[in-house]
């Protein structure tokens, strides 16, 4: 009872700061004279989300394995040029476009994936490294904007079914997706056990690198999923969007506010999408009663340690009492005939 | 505590062909040879109980059977069938499962999901969560536990049931034979019995059982036969009819039993009272009057979870005191930190050396020096002088002092960790569990070493699960139950008077189920 309690409230809390942060944006909007839950406003947060979101959804899976991706900026970065370059303002061109922008993604981790596993590099550094090669390669090729989005394209933006704009939708189909794997598939069964504990998995006759590949793969097409979407919103790729939108820390800072544990072995998408969620609510916020952008980012800095410490205290009390526990087992003796 | 009825065993033993044979086994690591030409025969139901000191070869043995090491010689036949595993995995299809000292599980992850790891029930390309969850339950119940629900987390989960977890997942290959490293390691005497009537459902349904410990009474508990591996060479297997503890001691060692617990070193008289509580208490412990004095160890006993631990980490000041008094050498101090407690002359051998005894990464000299240099860093020169003496003394084999702790043996890592608080020198020393998992011959140096503290004029007070432990060391024996002391026992005094006091039973055979 205490584990399946203790794995429900994790999530909670992150779902109850959520609409805290939402309750208490709502008031300080609304005494700037504003109204929080206005379509447009909410909007902006759908669009906020949905492109942390995707690079999120895909760091939880690898830092789940017990690894780490610090190359999304520059796989969105790298996307989003290959993929306006390719299209060229062209519709006849968005098919393949898109192909070889996720190609590419799922080539970049693929090798993130096999110098992690079969090089025993760790992530951090590893895609450190990939992350740094991409970069020099953007810097060097790419001087500004580049190629085209065509109007059909930008319309993946700019679509919306109600108030929600596609992009918000794809995005949470892409987190139903995960989590279907996470739960019901081997691959994420055996994804928690490697990043749980790499030598019980083996033990157990888990093919180790798999599911660490695997999320490593997920992890950048997903984040060329988001070079893409950002391709259609500015309908220019731009060799720099991705770093500029800090997205490898972000992306990390949103899967822990998640409850995500960053050794691995213990978390779950829908805390990271509430982790995204509750910083898209307050960007927008602070965005609203326009604080200096230099003063987000300390509040942002704050709710993350905070919430890893709020984390770390709960650690502790889960640690089952050794006083006063009841042993729990009760064998019967198998009657003797 | 009925053995297995004996008749029933040599009847089984006698018709059935064996399902394991081991013949002629060998390995050498690195030109050292561990196991010479050891040969075994187990059949359905036979409980093998394989004894010998830490480094005598059981673990190397062990290993080969379950596929983690490869032999250099010698056959293995499982079923009657010539197998060479070289990964776990294969011995466990193969139908020969381990359950390893140190716990393969994952603390995250619910009972069902660390069971079925890597063999996931499916429907249609999905996990079946629920099929997962009933053959769980089915596999616990088959081994007549109730009580454990199959979502459970293992981070929830006692030592005990840890235990049992790990079981149910070797249970669950369809295993014919299951080898048991130091099951009991980390289990008081009541989790013990659990672990026998498990054991004998086991035997019941045909599988043999390979039972490796430390603790000779479960050997002779348990076991049919008792195979003793000394400096890798195999020196017997005996019916365990025709053997005691004596004996088997004997054979293991070549010591007589009578001299295993040294006797107090001449001069040795209890002094001044070193450390007192009087009705000290906080959220574990309550109500707690003790007195140890200098030239005194006492010994406290109890069940797991009666508060054993919990009293030496209030006292430390890991969990300080809440209520009542503290005195340690006649003043009454407030010990809030273990720091504060180390400077009082406190010591603490706390009982998971790996975790928070010693850092495995770190050389013998640095781990032995590392409480002087945090407490008393004027002193670290003059401690740093007296390593190579103190580790003689206490007969640390390791090449040398710059060696990582983490590749000795387990007795040889525990007494680093006395090392490290000798060299701090204490007046009161804690000791949790001080040869938990440890060789007969370690441990005998251990228990040198209180004599000797003793006879210096240290108070030792010592937490021990193994009841003759208690009973041949301790002057005076507190018994602890449900956080409280429940009462106190003279030197002398039998396992079923501490048994009785512990379970607060009226007679000591409550414990069984």
């Amino acid at each position: 009872m205490r584990g399946r309690l203790g794995a429900v409230t994790s999530t909670t809390i992150v779902y109850a700061v959520l609409l805290l942060a939402v309750v208490v944006g709502a008031i300080l909007t609304a005494a700037h004279g504003r109204n929080f839950f206005s379509v447009g406003n909410v909007d902006n947060i759908l669009t906020t989300t949905s492109i942390l979101g995707f690079i999120a959804i895909g760091q939880t899976l690898v830092i789940l394995g017990g690894s780490l991706d610090l190359s999304v900026p520059f796989v969105v970065s790298l996307a989003s040029v290959v993929g306006g370059g390719i299209m060229a303002g062209d519709p006849g061109n968005i098919v393949p476009a898109v192909a070889v922008a996720l190609l590419i993604g799922a080539a970049v981790g693929l090798a993130n994936g096999l110098i992690v596993t079969l090089l025993h590099v760790h992530g951090f550094i590893a895609t450190l490294g990939t992350g740094l090669v991409i970069s020099g390669y953007l810097a060097s090729n790419y001087k500004g904007s580049h190629g085209s989005a065509p109007r059909d394209f930008r319309l993946l933006d700019a679509t919306r079914i109600g108030p929600v704009p596609i992009s918000t939708l794809i995005m949470i189909g892409c987190a139903v997706a995960a989590i279907l794997m996470l739960r019901r598939t081997r691959l994420g069964h055996h994804l928690y056990a490697v990043g749980g504990n790499a030598e019980v998995a083996r033990l157990s006759g888990l093919r180790t690198p798999v599911p660490v590949v695997a999320a490593h793969v997920i992890c950048s097409s997903l984040a060329a999923v988001a070079g893409l979407l950002l391709l259609a919103r500015l309908s220019v790729g731009n060799p720099t969007i991705g770093s500029q939108g800090g997205y490898d820390l972000m992306s990390i800072a949103a899967v822990v506010l998640g409850g995500t544990l960053l050794a691995g072995g213990k978390g779950n998408i829908a805390g990271t999408l509430a982790g995204v969620a509750i910083f898209a609510v307050i960007d927008n916020v602070m965005g609203v009663m326009q604080i200096n952008p230099f003063l987000r980012d300390v509040v942002r800095g704050v709710v993350i340690v905070v919430a890893v410490a709020v984390y770390a205290r709960r650690e502790i009390d889960a640690r089952p009492p050794r006083f006063g526990r009841q042993l729990v087992l009760d064998a019967e003796p198998e009657e003797v005939r | 505590m009925e053995t297995p009825s004996p008749d029933l065993a040599a009847d089984r033993a006698a018709d059935v062909a064996p399902v394991l044979t081991v013949r002629g086994i060998s390995k050498s690591f690195v030109g050292n040879l561990v196991l010479r030409d050891a040969s075994l025969e187990l059949r359905p139901g036979q409980v093998l109980g394989l004894v010998g000191e830490n480094g005598a070869g059981k673990s190397t043995l062990m290993k080969i059977l379950a596929g983690v090491h490869q032999a250099d010689e010698g056959t293995v036949e499982i079923g009657g069938e010539t197998v060479s595993f070289s990964h776990p995995v294969q011995a466990q299809q193969a139908g020969l499962s381990t359950v390893f000292q140190e716990f393969n599980l994952l603390p995250e992850r619910s009972i069902a999901e660390n069971i079925w790891l890597g063999r996931e029930p499916r429907r249609r390309g999905f996990v079946d969560t629920g099929a997962m969850v009933r053959d769980t339950d089915e596999l616990l119940t088959g081994l007549g536990i109730t009580g454990l629900r199959a979502t459970r987390r293992v981070r929830s989960l006692s030592v005990a049931e840890q235990q049992v977890v790990e079981i149910a997942k070797a249970v669950s290959f369809d295993a014919r034979i299951i080898q048991m490293d130091e099951p009991t390691a980390a289990l008081a005497d009541h989790e013990v019995e659990l672990l026998y009537t498990i054991i004998r459902r086991l035997t019941a349904r045909g599988v043999a059982i390979i039972y490796v410990s430390h603790r000779l009474k479960e050997v002779f508990d348990l076991c049919d036969t008792i195979t003793v591996l000394k400096d890798g060479v195999q020196v017997a297997t005996t019916p365990a009819a025709e053997l005691d503890e004596a004996g088997l001691v004997r054979l293991m060692v070549g010591r007589s039993m009578s001299a295993f617990f040294p006797d107090p070193l001449e001069g040795t008289t209890p002094g001044d009272v070193r450390l007192e509580l009087r009705g000290a208490g906080n959220g574990y412990v309550d109500g707690v009057d003790l007195a140890v004095r200098g030239g005194e160890i006492v010994g406290l006993a109890g069940l797991q979870g009666s508060g054993r631990t919990e009293l030496l980490e209030a006292v430390f000041g890991v969990t300080p005191l809440t209520r009542g008094e503290l005195a340690i050498d006649g003043a009454v101090v407030a010990v809030r930190t273990p720091k504060q407690a180390i400077r009082r002359g406190l010591a603490l051998v706390t009982e998971d050396r790996k975790t928070t005894g010693l850092a495995l990464h770190q050389s013998i000299l640095d781990n032995s020096l590392a409480v002087v240099r945090a407490v008393f860093p004027s002193r670290t020169g003059e401690a740093r002088a007296g390593v190579p003496a103190s580790l003689s003394t206490l007969a640390v084999s390791a090449r040398s002092l710059s060696q990582e702790a983490q590749f000795l043996s387990g007795g040889n890592q525990q007494k680093v960790v006395l090392a490290r608080w000798l060299a701090a020198r204490p007046g009161v020393v804690l000791m949790d569990e001080p040869t938990r998992g440890i060789d007969v011959g370690a441990k005998h140096a251990i228990y040198e070493v209180m004599r000797s503290l003793a006879a210096e004029g240290v108070a030792v007070l010592m937490v021990s699960s193994e009841l003759p432990e208690v009973i041949g060391m301790a002057d005076r024996i507190v018994v602890m139950r449900d956080g409280r002391v429940a009462g106190e026992l003279p030197a002398g005094s039998s396992e079923e008077d501490v048994l009785t006091m512990a379970t607060g039973a009226s007679t000591g055979t409550q414990v069984a189920s």
